[in-house]
């Protein structure tokens, strides 16, 4: 992992610490907030397009797409938190992740207000989520961080996106 | 350094289970007492592969039970030992057995040493049994007559075609000559005159003599690669004192063999099963990954691949160029390379989808030796007719519609076929026809089942259906849907219950099995004459003819094969029912109205029914009309499923890619029915 993810901070060329114990996440923004995930588990990122609706789902399920043959359910991630819904503008995006289940992978994609940024972080930076009383379920969460003096809200897409939750 | 043979377990234990169904099906076609000895050939060699690889990868239990049935084959095979009916249910048993030994070591389970050890007996039995009152040649048992053989006289005639197998004689005498001192006379009279001289054919045959005491092994070893190709005797010299030998050798042998399991049946048998109890959980584990299975392609179909590829590839590139500099000019070209690209496409599915596709016979293959265990279970004596057996089917289909016809032909055996005495005396031959025969009609597989049994009477049926409260006195059924009632739960026609059939349960499941697949069956019958049985299945599971609609702005799919007929609405046939639910009068049908729009909550053109469409489908026996708000067209969808990245949605079956890159609904039509079921629960 550790590996894989040096690799990577090489590709993209961030100057980052070469620790072990640094993780790359990639932001996202939401309703003025911003929220990372883990940037291995990230397939690509497209901008918003039409979506096919499933019946008989919760709303926050939007539709599944087409990614190249393959049938890919779309979550919006506003609506999945419970956030007031926008309009979904020119900087809205999918995000394509890869979640990992208790017996397979699955892909899905989020729809996130803009893409932010990538960053290095340490895992001893990473503190344990207090219970604030937000709309993101506290069981989401896998940690705050403090980048440029603004809070980080890493999220556990697995909890976020596992089996049980996108049933109705 | 050590390999690790575990990779190649998956294809030694595949090409095992093939060879077991060679050798079982070549020992059903056996004629007793007049054998064909190229059927016992090809049985012979499955038995020597399966023996050679199971001793190569160490499964040495199985090595040595093949081996015992080897001998004895071979001593069928070189006509030393006639071929009994005793001997082939013998080794038919023992094909069994050695399935489950080579079941149990691929599930890494424990074999069923107890039941190995009874039939390895038996087919040793039967072996020792007939040495001792052979008194020829010493085919068998080489290893004991070994000890006192003063030397060996070997008549070596190849075929004249021999050297064209890339055998060479002067090779095989040469390693001959490694095994001792020998002598060797050259028989050359049929060599002929030199104009007639074919140079690529031999003329010559040897006899070799051999002294010393060397083992028969290492002889037969020597000739191993040739002797399919030549008449080959090898006589030990000095024959007196190894006869001698043999028997003693013989009772020795049978003394061991029966000390170690003394009561093999009365107190072994229990715990057997008990084993096979104990470790019948961790069983499921291994199978899963068993399952998923490869499979063989001719070299044709990948060739045939290869090409279309080739093809695609220049289409592609001619239209690569147009597309570089595109004007009016080059419309009709480019129309045409689009025409070719469209068939090159079409053609590549078809190949890509005839791989999966493998003939019907692996699904026909196990019916020979079910009908003769039934048949002499039974006491009925029967004849099966298999036709079309090249049909090909996907593989998927082809291994879900096994047991369902296992169930289908066990039926036709069991109620359809009477005992002889009774078709004697119902004027038709003593023997039985069962008929299997596959073909493809349409975009379908028919698979046909016929017997001429005493078929089925219908009003048992009716009865029996009435006494089950299935229908009511007062029904007026067709003979179709008396038929039909077959297939519903808890009925049973069978006077008495046998092991065979009979418990009701069955005939249900097969039909549920169909249908999930797709597919539906049908009976045909007249009393006194016999039963048809018409099973009908898509070529494949991975495509599907659809009917695209529309509901405001979404398009679903509906399966073609759960249509029955779409019409317009005319208002004067709506019923409704306590305003919950509408009902539509087709001819003498009453058939709910499923409004679509309202199950998946979607916002239609109009919520008039003169407005839109009614498609009537059948799911489960089940009618309703979906109403829509209009037909689009018909087209064949490749199935993509669901659940691989999402999870199971009722009244969707799956999902499927459009000509625009977008993505419809399949709708599963059973479930949908079901579905509306509960929204009307719901609302009442």
């Amino acid at each position: 992992m550790s590996e894989a993810a040096q690799a990577q901070t090489t590709d993209i060329g961030i100057g980052a610490e070469e620790n072990s114990e640094t993780e790359q996440f990639l932001t996202f923004i939401m309703a003025n907030e911003e929220y990372g995930v883990d940037i291995l588990r990230v397939q690509e990122i497209r901008g918003w397009d039409v979506v096919t609706p499933i019946p008989n789902t919760p709303a926050y399920v939007k539709g599944v797409i087409n990614l190249r043959g393959t049938i890919v359910p779309i979550v919006d991630l506003r609506e999945r938190f419970g956030l007031e819904s926008i309009e979904y503008g020119p900087t809205t995006v999918v995000i394509v992740l890869r979640v990992v289940g208790e017996t397979t992978d699955r892909i899905m994609g989020i729809v996130v207000d803009a893409v932010s940024d990538v960053y290095n972080i340490d895992n001893a930076d990473m503190k344990p989520a207090p219970d604030f009383g937000s709309s993101v379920s506290i069981e989401f969460v896998r940690g705050l961080s403090t980048v440029a003096e603004t809070m980080l809200i890493i999220l556990d897409i697995d909890k976020m996106l596992s089996g049980n939750d996108t049933n109705v | 350094m050590s390999i690790d043979m575990s990779q190649f377990y998956q294809t030694f234990f595949e090409e095992s289970f093939e060879g077991l169904d060679t050798m079982e099906s070549g020992l059903l076609g056996l004629d007793v007492g007049a054998a064909d000895s190229e059927m016992i050939n090809t049985v012979f060699r499955a038995a020597h592969s399966i023996k050679g690889g199971s001793g190569t990868f160490g499964f040495t239990a199985v090595a040595d039970f093949t081996h015992v049935m080897e001998t004895l084959l071979d001593e069928m095979r070189s006509g030393d030992r006639l071929v009994t009916e005793e001997s082939v249910d013998l080794l038919l048993l023992s094909v069994d057995c050695l399935r489950e030994m080579l079941k149990a070591v691929q599930d890494e389970d424990e074999i069923d040493t107890v039941r190995v050890a009874d039939v390895q007996k038996q087919l040793e039995k039967l072996l020792n049994g007939e040495t001792s009152n052979n008194t020829g040649t010493e085919k068998q048992d080489q290893s004991n007559i070994k000890e006192a053989v003063e030397g060996w006289n070997v008549s070596f005639k190849p075929f004249d075609y021999l050297l064209k197998t890339g055998n060479d004689p002067a090779r095989i005498i040469k390693e001959f000559s490694l095994l001792g001192d020998f002598t060797v006379k050259i028989h050359t009279d049929n060599l002929p005159l030199f104009k007639d001289l074919d140079p690529e054919l031999l003329y010559f045959s040897w006899e070799l003599t051999l002294a010393g005491n060397v083992d028969k092994k290492d002889i037969d070893e020597v000739f191993e690669w040739v002797d399919e190709d030549c008449e080959l005797s090898i006589h030990a010299i000095g024959q007196t004192s190894p006869q001698l030998n043999k028997k003693e050798e013989k009772i020795s042998e049978t003394s061991i063999n029966n000390s170690p399991t003394p009561d093999p049946t009365s107190q072994e048998k229990p715990s057997a099963s008990e084993v096979a109890k104990s470790t019948g959980k961790p069983k499921t584990i291994p199978k899963n990954s068993a399952d998923q299975g490869s499979i063989r392609v001719s070299i044709d179909k990948v060739d045939a691949l290869i090409n279309m590829v080739g093809e695609l590839v220049i289409t592609q590139s001619m239209l690569g160029q147009l597309g570089e500099n595109i004007d009016s000019a080059n419309i009709e070209r480019l129309q045409d390379g689009l025409a070719q690209l469209e068939r090159n496409t079409r053609e590549l599915q078809e190949s890509v989808m005839r791989i999966r596709m493998i003939p019907i016979s692996f699904a026909f293959q196990r019916f020979p030796r079910m009908v003769r265990d039934l048949s002499h279970k039974l006491e009925k004596e029967i004849e099966l007719k298999l036709s079309g057996e090249q049909t090909e089917l996907d593989k998927t289909v082809m291994e879900k519609i096994g047991d369902p016809l296992v169930h289908l032909v066990r039926n036709s055996i069991d109620h359809g076929i009477e005992t002889p005495a009774d078709r004697e005396a119902a004027g038709k031959p003593r023997v039985g026809l069962v008929e299997l025969d596959a073909f493809h009609q349409g975009g379908n597989v028919v698979i046909e089942i016929r017997d001429d049994g005493k078929g089925i009477n219908k009003d048992v049926i009716l009865n029996k259906a009435i006494e089950k409260g299935l229908v009511s006195e007062n029904d007026e059924l067709t003979d179709e849907q008396i038929f039909d009632l077959i297939f519903s739960p808890g009925l049973s026609t069978a006077k008495e219950i046998s092991d065979v059939s009979g418990r009701g349960v069955g005939m249900d499941v097969v039909k549920r099995n169909i249908r999930e697949l797709g597919g539906n069956i049908e009976v045909k019958s007249i009393e006194g004459k016999g039963s048809t049985i018409t099973v009908r299945l898509p070529l494949t599971l991975a495509i599907l003819d659809g009917q695209l609609i529309r509901v405001g702005s979404d398009t679903y799919i509906v399966p073609l094969v759960s249509i029955i007929e779409s019409l317009q609405v005319k208002e004067a046939q709506v019923n409704a029912i306590a305003s919950t639910a509408e009902l539509y009068k087709l001819r003498d049908d009453y058939i709910p109205i499923v409004r679509l729009y309202d199950i998946f909550e979607l916002e239609p053109n109009s919520k008039e029914l003169k407005d839109g469409l009614i498609v009537i489908v059948e799911g489960d026996g089940n009618k309703a009309g979906l109403y829509v708000d209009d037909l689009l067209g018909q087209q064949q969808v490749v199935i993509k499923s669901l659940e691989t990245n999402f999870h199971p949605v009722e009244g969707v079956s799956g999902a499927t890619i459009l000509g625009d890159g977008t993505v419809a609904l399949i709708l599963d039509i059973t479930g949908l029915i079901r579905l509306s079921r509960e929204v009307r629960d719901q609302a009442a």
